[in-house]
């Protein structure tokens, strides 16, 4: 890696959760001794707009903003957002995707079409890409909103430091709602590593 | 926002991962400031929200930017640290006070932290805020992370007050919500000096200002001293010769990390210019090249000292200047070999943000869509997106508070073309505390022809929820005097029988109001309630459901503009009259409806019903 730092692009929709998640990331990667910046670019209202969170960490950062071609690794949480972002991908880069669709008005009201098969694309284009349903993993674990930390548990095995370190963050996160909360989210943080332990589909 | 618990500050002298926003609420804490007041706006609003939550120091959200700054200067005359916050257009709506606070200076250090929106995430222009540090004569830092802002925020104060005069920190979008590791310390407080009068100084009639402004220009020059031998301005000498770089803010960072070897002077600040290490950078470079965001601001002052530079030539007068855009431009004018082309991103459909199941705004803006013949003059809020699909029902948005001056324009300058036309004007609660409620008096004391509809959901929606006037909450959460609006706009001169209460929510009796009023050729105004969603105040009901079997695919529903509501499948069909129609049959999420039934009002055959649970109720406003 360039200058020893690592790229990390978090895609999203507004309201999933992408800020909070990379946030969780950020402290996990300063945990681990190194300085990192993290940046957003969120549209004008509270829901439904395109999210992305840049996270960049190394020795010593100084752009916050990732470069279109320089991500180590996208962590969609949405397959059409995963797709509008995979050419900010390095040729070698890895891409993580909830194959979950979130259609929006403007495509219910017959104006654009939603890709037809998004992941398949970013495959197609040559992208290392491993996809899985967080929504339904999620759901099996009894709560629709785990799927955050399934989304995290998937990245945990594709960062540049062990994956408790990053489970000790999200811990941390939940250790004032007690310990039944920390167990379903230590279990979707599992469930998030399984299934992106499968292997990444070439083109 | 429910009440805020005082948290334990952090530690003294721990490394936190902070946005510069909350960079900058620390460090005004910790600098004794005793007085701090802002009006929600992105990308500042979570400076205020921060220092609300630490103990030993006054904070209001006020009404708007100029109120803000006044409450802060009127703090500063009393000895106190004070401090507000705004977005770049909300320096506009404080611009009265503060070419004039000018000229009285200060007492109590004064720090006015102005956030500009580069990019426009969120706003209606990109205008670049250096330009009033120049205009008003004062001093403005420049942080290029929240490191930067935490440090710049303390180094303010201390200059404000050795020099009686308040200073600007310029924060852009890309320092105020960029998270980084920062080192914080500790509060000192900070005891009033107590208020001293003196007329000459606080009375700024003209025979007294024309005895301070002599003054400001002494201090202009004094100023730009202490820039010259500011620790914040530095010169980094590099390597690579060919092309030195002055730049400031979050493009410093874009730079260092374009061009590592380049020498480059970082304005930390940046009015008054340093122009004499500027003259020693021309000197050691082949080319001089200003980095700036947004304007040739300190270019233009580079070149009238009579040094050669480049800009604005070369770079764009829009945006962000990001490493890719920086290392193009750089090699075009070096005569480099150009670097390949990025890869073309994949071509995706936009995804606008929507407003939220439940939203009040698509009861407006439905049955504002199925109005002919009118036009309605919006303003600044989520509301806002009523301009977009499905409902394309705004036809103006200008700045906070203007529908209803523009309605009443329109009003006014209306020809015969427009002679039968509906003139409405829509605006949020708190647009029409901030700046609107001057324009309603100026409607009814000039005898408009309009209909306002005051969208009152209690809360400052778009910027995250806030407490305002019309939620009877303060900053903290605690109980605050509730605005009584019907009473409002009564003594603003509406009659009491044009005043119309709607729930937003029933659109056929909404749909009969409008035209009820648009047809009475006077101010009319349509108070029609419904909490924000995202607050304390919305009780979600339970959802609804499509009965397949009923549902003919009429589309009806998601006119609504709801993003619950799905598309399952499409199907054309020919009438018996030969017409081809498309339908489109429809499911609802359940997870995301929160059963407001607005869906259900255009279904022709019925097919909308509840689930189980909780219906919604009808609902009065509080007061």
């Amino acid at each position: 890696m360039e200058n020893n730092i690592t790229n990390i692009l978090v895609c999203g929709i507004g309201g999933q959760g992408v800020m909070t998640a990379t946030e969780i990331l950020a402290e996990a990667a300063i945990a681990e001794g190194h300085d990192a910046k993290k940046t957003e670019v969120a549209g004008m209202a509270q829901r439904g707009g395109v999210v992305t969170s840049h996270l960049r960490f190394g020795p010593k950062v100084l752009s916050p903003q990732i470069a279109p071609g320089t991500v180590h690794v996208l962590l969609g949480f949405e397959a059409a957002e995963a797709l509008r972002w995979s050419a900010y991908l390095r040729p070698d880069g890895l891409a993580l995707v909830n194959d979950s669709r979130l259609v929006p008005p403007v495509v219910e009201i017959g104006l654009f079409d939603y890709p037809a098969d998004p992941i398949g694309e970013m495959r197609a284009a040559g992208i290392r890409t491993v996809s899985f349903d967080a929504a339904t993993i999620a759901s099996n674990l009894g709560d629709l909103r785990l799927g955050n930390t399934v989304m995290l548990g998937a990245i945990a095995d594709h960062l540049p430091f062990a994956a408790d370190v990053l489970l000790r963050c999200i811990e941390a996160r939940f250790a004032r709602k007690g310990a039944a909360i920390v167990e379903l989210n230590r279990r979707a943080f599992a469930a998030g590593r399984a299934a992106a332990a499968q292997e990444a589909v070439p083109a | 926002m429910a009440a805020v618990a005082a948290l334990a500050p952090a530690p003294n002298l721990s490394r936190l991962l902070l946005s510069g926003n909350e960079a900058v609420a620390r460090a005004v804490w910790e600098s004794g400031c005793k007085v701090a007041a802002a009006y929600p706006g992105t990308p500042s609003t979570e400076i205020l929200e921060a220092l609300c939550t630490y103990p030993d120091i006054y904070t209001e959200w006020s009404v708007n930017e100029k109120v803000s700054m006044e409450v802060a200067l009127g703090a500063s005359m009393m000895g106190a640290r004070s401090f507000c916050a705004m977005k770049h257009v909300g320096l506009n709506v404080a611009a009265d006070p503060l070419m004039t606070l000018t000229l009285t200076g200060t007492v109590g250090g004064m720090v006015i932290a102005v956030a500009d929106d580069v990019g426009m995430a969120s706003s209606q222009n990109e205008q670049d805020s250096r330009f009033y540090a120049r205009f008003a004569h004062l001093p403005m830092f420049e942080p290029a992370d929240s490191q930067e802002a935490y440090d710049m925020v303390h180094a303010a104060f201390e200059l404000s007050e050795q020099h009686q005069v308040p200073v600007f920190v310029r924060m852009t979008a890309r320092i105020c919500h960029v998270k980084c590791v920062t080192q914080v310390g500790e509060r000192v407080a900070h005891e009033p000096a107590g208020f001293v009068k003196n007329a000459e100084r606080w009375v700024m009639v003209p025979a007294h200002a024309k005895r301070r402004i002599p003054l400001m220009f002494e201090r202009d020059a004094v100023l730009r001293e202490v820039s010259e031998h500011s620790p914040l301005n530095v010169l980094e000498p590099g390597k690579d010769r060919r092309v030195g770089f002055v730049t400031s803010g979050p493009a410093y960072m874009h730079v260092r990390e374009a061009f590592p070897d380049a020498p480059v002077l970082k304005l930390g600040m940046s009015n008054p210019l340093p122009l004499n290490m500027i003259k020693a950078l021309a000197a050691m470079v082949d080319t001089l090249v200003v980095v700036e965001e947004v304007e040739p601001v300190v270019e233009t002052e580079i070149r009238a000292a009579g040094i050669a530079v480049h800009g604005k030539d070369i770079l764009p007068k829009i945006g962000e200047l990001a490493p890719e855009v920086l290392t193009p431009a750089i090699n075009r004018l070096l005569n480099n070999e150009p670097a390949p082309p990025p890869v073309a991103a994949p071509a995706v459909f936009p995804r606008p943000p929507t407003l939220c199941a439940s939203c009040p705004h698509m009861g407006i803006y439905y049955t504002l869509s199925q109005l002919k013949n009118i036009i309605v003059a919006g303003d600044i809020g989520c509301y806002t997106l009523g301009a977009g699909h499905p409902w394309n029902a705004l036809d103006t948005t200008i700045c906070m508070g203007a529908a209803v001056t523009v309605a009443h324009g329109m009003d006014k300058g209306r020809g015969a073309v427009d002679k039968n036309k509906k003139i409405l004007a829509v605006m949020g609660d708190s647009t029409f505390m901030h700046m609107g409620m001057q324009g309603l008096l100026d409607a009814t004391y000039n005898n408009s022809n309009i209909t306002f509809l005051l969208l009152d959901n209690g809360t400052v929606g778009m910027t995250g929820g806030q407490n305002t006037p019309a939620n009877g909450l303060d900053i903290r959460g605690n109980p605050a005097p509730r605005i009584d609006f019907r009473k409002l706009v009564e003594a603003l001169g509406v009659k009491p029988e044009r005043v119309r209460e709607v729930d937003p929510y029933e659109m056929p009796k909404l749909f009969k109001v409008i035209r009820e009023e648009t047809k009475i050729e006077e101010v009319s105004v349509i108070l029609a309630y419904r909490p924000c969603v995202l607050t304390d105040e919305f009780k979600a009901a339970r959802a609804y459901h499509v009965d397949d079997d009923k549902c003919t695919g009429c589309g009806n529903c998601i006119d609504v503009g709801c993003p619950a509501i799905h598309v399952t499948h499409r199907e054309k069909v020919v009438k018996p009259s030969g017409k081809e129609v498309d339908l489109a049959f429809v499911r609802i999420d359940p997870i995301a409806c929160t059963g407001c039934g607005m869906c259900l009002q255009p279904c022709a055959p019925d097919a909308i019903m509840q689930v189980a649970g909780p219906r919604v109720v009808a609902m009065l406003r509080p007061v």
